[in-house]
């Protein structure tokens, strides 16, 4: 059995979908944010899995997703400390209860 | 002719009226007046030496006679067409140089006079600074070039005269008489624009001396083009006359200058008895050879020269308020003129008439505004002297006031046409055209002669003589100031007459003999003669005369009384059909379908913007689904598309 691009395709695409519908379906930040990062992994392996199958000699989406797994650690680390502060004033980490900027 | 001397006659009075005007309530009164003064008289020098040397300097007049028309300055201002440019210059003609010494006269005796006048009122630089102002747009409107600088002039003497009829702002008589004459005047210049327009379409200039030079080029260039079954040259004339009729007070555009006469009496005798009123006729004039072909506007002309000056003569025997009276006698005397230049036309009489009746205009108007102004300022010393308008709070003030009774009795008598006051001499000249062009117009004016020596000595008798009321303090004559302007201009009203009028001022510019017409002139003095004695016995002391003559003819008595309810007419006119069948729709047409619509526009956007509100909840977790299905939707349309 060959591997074709279809195989890593498909999980990315429900790792995608699955990351979709926690970010709109659960109420805690934390859980948001692991969605947003499944996400994320999704679209690392969709770099990852068309470099290594339409363009074998270039290296362009290998570093790409280096790039990207970096930049995410980061945010995640931001995103975290902007989460702990909104703690600390609303003593909740529930998404509903962040609704001062509206109309 | 050297371009200094003109161009100062027009920059002092100007550079007087921005100085008095910014920095005059910075100054004291006596400061301002000097300043006005000393700038009025040094126009008035150079004015008389302007005039002076284009009359008597042998290098304006041509070996035959003839007097030269001079360009002193002409600067292109404006170039709308190769052909078509607006220029400001300097015009010197017998007519402007004689309107140049009769406003600088007029206007420094009023500047002196008001210095008496005006003592200690509120706003006296003010004052200064507009008669500057008037006196600047006077001179330029006379010495105008082309028929467009006058406009421009025209209007500035139109605001100037507002400015100064509404000088007392805070009297409701005096703001609802300036905005009537300016409202008025301004109706008939849109005549005179629209006149000029038409003229300058078809001719493609706007110099005088192009158009007047030779006329029948003008009637050329309209190509025999017609409007409404008249030639659009009669039409042209015709609208500009209008604008004449507008600013000289012709019925039926009349009716705004009795009310101007709420402003200070100085100001009447300048503008609304010498000078500006006579515009009209200047305008006339000035276009005289064009109107000479169109034998219908002229005819338009002496028609309504001749009503108005019945009509007015009528209205002022049975006038109140002296001030009136004399704005009346202004009305009758200026349809005198313009009955005149009416009648001056070629193609009527013995050649040597031909174009007597410009001459006669003109010299009744140098006169007019000489003992017209002069009775206006006695009738301001009388004012001044019992405070009041009215001939009911005079009589027998011949005793108190003796330099205004001579005076005012010299102005009477020259109004009056008795010789050898000024008036006779020029009254003469015009009845005399009159009758040579028509013997019915000539019966018609003398029939008005006899009716203004009427009424200027019932106004004289009941002033002077009559009875005397009781006076809380006597009235005494005025002061210094205002004495001189008196004397000199009844000592002109007294010596005008002989003048060889006919030597300078002519349509053709060829020097002409007055000679007298026995006559007429016989037959005119008798009349004025007796129309004096019947005033005399009717008027020297009080009598039931002339209330018997009231209660005899009443219904005639009320409509002179009430000027013919010429202003209850307009009023009418106005408010009733003006304001109620077109003002009132329009006014509802803007309210609701203009504002409607703006407003209809308002309330959509209000109310979309409220129902999309709600989109915007705050909850982060609801953007994710509009932007997901906005996403899905996009991916959808463009997979559409491209399969």
């Amino acid at each position: 059995m060959e591997f074709t691009a279809i195989y890593y395709l498909i999980p990315a695409l429900i790792m995608f979908c699955a990351g979709v519908y926690g970010f709109i379906t659960r109420k805690n930040m934390i859980a948001m944010l692991i969605s947003l990062e499944l996400m994320l992994n999704a679209v690392d392996i969709n770099f990852v899995v068309f470099n290594r199958f339409l363009f074998p000699e270039a290296m362009e989406g290998m570093f790409f997703t280096l790039f990207a797994i970096a930049i995410a650690a980061a945010e995640t680390a931001l995103a975290i400390a902007i989460i702990i502060n909104i703690y600390r004033s609303n003593k909740s980490v529930d998404v509903r209860t962040l609704n001062e900027m509206k109309f | 002719m050297e371009s200094t001397l003109p161009i100062l006659i027009l920059a002092i009075p100007l550079a007087m009226f921005l100085i008095l005007g910014i920095a005059g309530c910075k100054m004291s009164h006596k400061l301002a007046a000097a300043l006005g003064i000393a700038g009025m008289g040094t126009t008035l020098v150079l004015s008389y030496i302007t005039a002076l040397t284009y009359f008597f300097a042998p290098e304006f007049t041509g070996a035959d006679g003839l007097r030269e028309q001079l360009t002193v300055f002409n600067w292109e201002w404006l170039a709308f067409t190769k052909n078509l440019v607006i220029s400001l210059g300097f015009f010197l003609d017998p007519i402007s140089a004689m309107m140049l010494i009769v406003i600088t006269t007029i206007s420094f005796m009023v500047h002196l006079y008001s210095l008496g006048y005006m003592e200690g009122e509120r706003g006296f630089q003010r004052y200064y600074a507009f008669l500057s102002l008037f006196s600047f747009s006077m001179l330029g409107l006379v010495v105008a070039t082309n028929i467009f600088q006058m406009y421009i002039f025209w209007e500035l003497v139109g605001a100037s005269s507002y400015l100064l009829i509404g000088f007392y702002y805070r009297l409701h008589s005096a703001v609802a008489a300036s905005k009537k004459a300016f409202i008025v005047t301004r109706f008939a210049d849109l005549g005179f624009l629209i006149g000029i327009l038409v003229l300058s379409y078809y001719t493609q200039t706007f110099d005088f001396v192009k158009m007047t030079s030779d006329p029948s080029w003008v009637l050329e260039s309209t190509g025999g083009a017609t409007f409404m079954g008249a030639s659009v040259l009669t039409w042209a004339l015709v609208l500009i006359f209008t604008g004449g009729m507008g600013k000289s007070a012709m019925m039926p555009l009349h009716i705004w200058l009795p009310d101007a006469m709420e402003g200070p009496t100085p100001v009447s005798a300048l503008i609304h008895a010498a000078t500006m009123v006579v515009a009209g006729v200047f305008l006339v004039a000035r276009m005289f050879p064009v109107y000479m072909l169109e034998g219908s506007a002229t005819m338009i002309i002496v028609v309504v020269g001749a009503l108005t000056a019945f009509y007015a003569a009528m209205v002022a025997c049975a006038q109140i308020d002296i001030k009136r009276i004399l704005a009346f006698s202004t009305i009758s005397q200026i349809a005198f003129m313009m009955v005149a230049l009416g009648v001056a036309s070629a193609g009527h009489g013995e050649v040597s008439h031909h174009g007597l009746g410009y001459m006669a205009s003109m010299f009744h108007l140098f006169t007019h505004a000489m003992f017209k102004a002069l009775l206006f300022l006695g009738a301001g010393a009388l004012i001044h002297a019992v405070h009041s308008n009215n001939y009911t709070a005079m009589g027998g003030l011949r005793k108190y006031m003796p330099i205004t009774h001579w005076t005012f009795l010299i102005g009477c008598l020259a109004i009056a046409g008795i010789p050898p006051f000024s008036g006779f001499f020029s009254k003469d000249e015009i009845l005399a055209a009159c009758y040579a062009w028509s013997p019915y117009i000539g019966v018609w004016m003398s029939m008005v002669a006899a009716l203004t020596a009427f009424y200027m000595f019932r106004m004289y008798y009941l002033i002077f003589w009559w009875n005397e009321p009781h006076y809380h303090h006597a009235p005494h004559d005025a002061p210094v100031s205002m004495s001189i302007p008196l004397i000199f201009l009844a000592a002109v009203s007294c010596v005008a007459g002989f003048i060889p009028f006919g030597h300078f001022v002519t349509w053709n510019r060829m020097p002409y003999d007055i000679h007298i017409e026995l006559p007429v002139a016989i037959s005119s003095v008798v009349i004025a003669l007796v129309a004096i004695a019947i005033a005399r016995h009717m008027y020297i002391k009080e009598n039931p005369l002339p209330a018997k003559m009231k209660a005899a003819l009443p219904r005639l008595w009320d409509w002179c009384h009430h000027r013919f309810y010429w202003d209850e007419l307009y009023q009418f006119i106005t408010h009733r059909i003006i304001f109620n069948g077109i003002c009132r729709p329009l006014a509802w047409f803007d309210r609701h379908i203009i504002d409607g619509t703006m407003d209809s526009f308002a309330t959509v956007t209000n109310k979309a913007s409220d129902a999309i509100r709600p989109l915007q909840s705050g909850q982060v977790q609801m953007y994710v689904w509009y932007y997901l299905i906005g996403a899905l939707l996009l991916a959808g349309v463009t997979a559409v598309c491209v399969l």
